[in-house]
């Protein structure tokens, strides 16, 4: 159900003509209503990420107990991405890989809701959805008892020699992978059912009317009208599936340790401050990075 | 050939539900879990049927100590966010002001910006101003990112609705103040009920934020994410089972209203959208 | 019904014309209302007709309080109301898809403005309203489990339940289908005359301007064209949009040199005609001579064209038969076509493309109206219906 207020593209401005201007005396009132909720995200949100850029430049030879001096210590960034580049590498990898698999299985089943289901469309919804009623975590735990040794489908694959007599799925990259695609793809699905839904169908009989084969609908009329809705569906996949740890700790074993548990060990456990702090950073500045390079690429400025 | 052109015309649907096969495969585990006699206290396999679960869902009190806690926090979080979201949403489609793309990128921003750095931010900053971590700064973190959710549920809802309403009740004799009690809000409740049910599933549900800022508050999430280390409770799934079953009725409840009033109620030119949807 | 009526003039009393003084309204630099000024009666069945975007709404927004005017005034009997919020004033509108309350049943929506004011007992008032727009049962159910036309009585009757002073009704029929608009046109034309309230309708359909309205003005960008009784309008333009929009002309480009008796003399196309001077908008200068289509007969030859008549030669271009009429497009000397329809009364015989005919008309029947220098022959081109076919 996060997904579905997700969507950045579905909201802009309201439709139809613009709001009247108000009297004079209501040319407070909007500031008044902004006030409260604007200072919480400044206060909560914005400050604090100022914060965490201060944090990540203290001197990292003192602790928390000593206290921190901000010395403007560049020198933790090469030192954090020395220490921690394949963890880094990880987290982009996998994200990537999951982002591919959710894409395969994504865009048919987004399309066969929105175009396929009929009277079901709606039912098909809350299957996509659903997932999401339930805790995060349960959810996660559920796959270790699927992929699980003494698990049928281990046992399954071991009978077709997909997997070695003591291969394992569990603890091994594909688990991670596997389940960072379950638990964000439907954050893929729903943008995308929503503007492969407003697909008017007439245009694919018109395309095929008009001699296109199957797969140049696809790739001439479906893919291009679908666009905005891919686009918002592989950021709203790929900017938490990157940050995620929880699948990662989970389901793999430190070999398969993400960014996010090397930060969240840093804070929570080493209590490396700096540290921690640069390579949050870097996580976001990254991630932008991969997010607006994407964009640009797929030429929708839009969406933002 | 007859099989092939079937299959042309079929094959997606069949992805999709073996797609959907992937989705809710979990779900089913974790309700045959909840009814699972674990072998020992670090197996996830299925050993043994039992209803002792069900029947004694707090037997480990920790647990439900921390459900209850998520409760708390979800509806303390939940309220204050629909309040502060729900004006910003007005003032963005009802009022012109100077500053908005400003607003709108600082609603914009902590969807797009990822848990992990929000989560550690907020550390970062509750540290340096010596604030003692516990209930209280989960709940302002939580605040924080149910705010922006909350403000795209109602906007969207407010955008879609008929000014003329409104205006209709100003030319009937309500003044502003009964205008929005009479007509506005009750136009609105949807959204705002739908923003709030948002906001609540997540902040129930929030692990990472939480975990950065919770100091020795424990939630249910985090309270799943210690006991992975220890052995997991059987009744985990319990919970996790009837919170499915109590989202999916809420939704089969609101479908329910949602179809009624559909049919006894909202759209205000319903022909107009009959005819925009069906290819006559 | 009789009760009603009299409570209305009854309270109406202080009432009196409603009138716009130089109303103007400006969207940043577009006009949308231009100095308008008008009387309506109190009363009167007043049509607003124009084109879509001409800004029709707007002046009944500015009516209703719901538009602030850029400048000018609403003077309901001596009081200015312009500046009033819109719920202090005396006028209700019927909008134009209704803005019926989705939330509430049709017996709240009707009940809604009486509830506002503080009346407590309602619902002899509103079951009365209901049975006048003969919705008696349908006071539980919600709007949208309404066809069109009941939505459409719904909101007439949640307006006129106020009583106002003026009832504005903003393009009420548009959104119905030709059979229901020609039965509320006779319902809605009954109920102002048993209520006994001045309503302005907004229409852009001129022949339901009118059949229902007592008087009608034409707008056009803003402005007023020309305002007055529909059959007066019809039969003598002011302007030559006017001849245009309430059903068609033929316009021709002609020189007039101005006339010192009945008649006024002109010269069109090389050939001369003359137009009693009651009929004259202009006299001097560049004119345009008019003659309605079903004005114009054809003849076959000219010795044909009764006495008095004044006559074009032409060829018949295209014919098309319509049922009550036949169309015809009369191709002249010079190249402009002009339109005539001729009943199918099964008098005279029907005329072949290609015919050479002669185009002829009593002078009585023309108008002249103003040219802007340069502009051409102005003839109806043959795929606009005629009025009093159905559009
Ligand atoms: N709120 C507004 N802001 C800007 N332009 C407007 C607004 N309302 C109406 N207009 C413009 O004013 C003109 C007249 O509109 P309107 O009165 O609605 O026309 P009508 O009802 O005759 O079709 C139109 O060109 C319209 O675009
Ligand atoms: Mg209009």
């Amino acid at each position: 159900m996060t997904a579905l207020a997700h969507v950045p593209t579905s909201t802009g401005q309201p439709a139809g003509p613009p709001p009247p201007p108000r009297h004079d005396r209501h040319r407070l009132l909007p500031y008044l209503l902004l006030l409260p909720g604007a200072a919480w995200l400044l206060l909560f949100f914005a400050v604090p990420l100022f914060q965490l850029a201060a944090a990540s430049l203290y001197d990292p030879t003192g602790s928390l107990s000593t206290g921190y001096a901000l010395t403007w210590a560049f020198g933790n960034y090469p030192d954090v991405l020395q220490a921690y580049w394949p963890q880094f590498a990880r987290s982009f990898g996998y994200a990537g890989i999951a982002l591919l698999l959710a894409l395969l299985m994504g865009y048919p089943l987004a399309y066969a809701i929105a175009q396929k289901a009929g009277r079901w469309k709606n039912l098909l919804l809350v299957c996509v959805v659903a997932p999401m009623f339930t805790s995060f975590l349960v959810r996660t735990l559920a796959w270790k008892t699927i992929l699980s040794d003494n698990g049928w489908l281990v046992g399954l694959l071991r009978d077709v020699h997909l997997l070695g007599p003591d291969g394992r799925l569990l603890a091994t990259p594909v688990a991670v992978v596997l389940g960072l695609t379950y638990n964000f793809l439907p954050f893929l699905v729903l943008p995308l059912y929503a503007s492969l839904e407003r697909l008017d169908y007439r245009l694919l009989e018109a395309a095929s009317d008009l001699y296109a084969s199957p797969v140049q609908i696809f790739r001439k009329v479906t893919l291009p009208l679908s666009m905005p809705g891919l686009i918002a569906g592989t950021l709203l996949f790929f900017i938490p599936a990157t940050g995620d740890y929880i699948n990662a700790e989970l389901l793999g074993t430190p070999n398969e340790y993400m960014i996010g548990n090397v930060i969240d060990s840093a804070f929570l456990v080493r209590l490396d401050y700096p540290q921690g702090a640069a390579l949050s950073f870097l996580l976001m500045a990254a991630i932008l990075a991969v997010v607006f390079g994407y964009l640009r690429r797929a030429g929708t400025e839009e969406v933002l | 050939m007859k099989f092939s052109r079937w299959l042309a015309d079929h094959w997606v649907m069949g992805v999709a539900l073996l797609v959907l096969g992937y989705l809710s495969l979990p779900i089913l585990v974790v309700a045959a879990l909840s009814f699972n006699r674990p072998s020992s206290r670090l197996s996830y396999d299925f050993n043994e049927f039992t209803l002792d679960n069900w029947r004694q869902p707090c037997a480990t009190s920790d647990m439900c100590d921390a459900v209850l806690r998520s409760v708390q926090i979800g509806f303390i979080a939940t309220v204050v966010a629909t309040v502060l979201g729900t004006l910003m949403a007005f003032a963005l489609v009802r009022h012109r002001f100077t500053g908005r793309s400003g607003i709108n990128l600082l609603i914009f921003l902590p969807m797009a910006t990822p848990e992990l750095v929000m989560g550690t931010s907020l550390l970062a900053l509750f540290v340096s101003a010596g604030v003692p971590q516990g209930f209280w700064t989960v709940v302002i973190a939580h605040v924080m990112f149910c705010v922006s959710f909350v403000v795209v549920t109602v906007k969207a809802r407010l955008a879609g609705m008929d000014r003329r309403l409104e205006e209709a009740a100003a030319d009937l004799y309500a003044s502003p103040w009964q205008t929005f009690r009479l007509v506005t809000l009750p136009l609105v409740l949807p959204g705002i009920v739908a923003a709030a049910l948002l906001a609540f599933s997540l902040s129930f549900d929030d692990f990472i934020i939480t975990n950065f800022n919770a100091g020795t508050t424990v939630t249910f999430p985090m309270y799943v994410w210690g006991a992975a280390q220890r052995g997991i409770p059987p009744q985990v799934n319990v919970i996790g089972t009837a919170m499915f079953v109590i989202a999916l009725l809420l939704v089969g409840l609101t479908s329910l209203r949602g179809r009624r009033s559909r049919r006894a109620g909202l759209p205000v030119a319903p022909a107009a959208g009959r005819r925009a949807k069906s290819p006559t | 019904m009789t009760g009603m009526s009299a409570k209305t003039t009854g309270r109406a009393a202080p009432a009196g014309d409603l009138r716009l003084v130089n109303l103007t309204k400006r969207f940043g630099i577009f006009t949308a209302v231009d100095d308008l000024s008008l009387t309506i009666p109190q009363g009167s069945f007043f049509a607003l007709l124009g084109a879509s975007g001409c800004g029709k709404t707007t002046t009944l927004r500015m009516i209703a309080g719901l538009e602030q005017p850029t400048s000018g005034q609403v003077l309901l009997g001596d009081r200015d109301i312009a500046r009033l919020r819109p719920y202090k004033r005396p006028v209700n509108t019927v909008f134009q898809s209704y803005a019926l309350f989705p939330h509430l049943n049709i017996f709240e929506n009707v009940a809604f403005g009486l509830r506002r004011r503080g009346i407590r007992s309602v619902d002899d008032e509103v079951l009365r309203m209901l049975a006048l727009v003969q919705l008696d049962d349908f006071g539980h159910r919600r709007p949208a489990q309404l066809s069109g036309g009941q939505q459409q009585r719904v909101a007439l009757a949640r307006a006129l339940i106020n009583q106002p002073q003026v009832l504005l009704l903003d393009e009420p029929l548009g959104a119905l289908d030709l059979k229901l608009r020609r039965q509320m046109q006779i319902e809605l034309k009954r109920i102002q005359t048993e209520v006994g309230i001045t309503f302005v309708h907004v229409t852009h359909d001129q022949e339901e301007a009118m059949t229902m309205a007592d008087t009608v003005a034409v707008m056009n960008a803003g402005r007023i064209e020309q305002l007055g009784a529909p059959a007066d309008m019809y039969e003598y333009p002011a302007t030559a949009f006017v001849a245009n929009f309430l059903g068609q002309s033929n316009l021709l480009a002609a020189e007039a040199a101005g006339g010192s008796g009945s008649e006024v003399p002109v010269t069109a196309h090389g050939a001369r005609f003359s137009v009693p001077a009651g009929r004259a908008r202009a006299d001097r200068g560049e004119v345009y001579l008019g003659v309605r289509p079903e004005k114009l007969h054809l003849a076959d030859s000219a010795d044909q064209v009764p006495a008095g008549h004044q006559h074009v030669t032409g060829v018949v271009s295209d014919a098309s038969y319509v049922g009550v009429s036949t169309q015809y497009l009369v191709r002249t000397g010079w190249g402009s076509e002009l339109s005539a329809f001729a009943a199918n009364s099964g008098l005279g015989g029907r005329l072949p493309v290609g015919a050479a005919v002669v185009a002829h008309w009593d002078p009585r029947h023309a108008f002249l109206l103003p040219r802007a220098p340069g502009q051409d022959d102005r003839t109806a081109g043959l795929l606009d219906e005629p009025v009093g076919a159905s559009s």
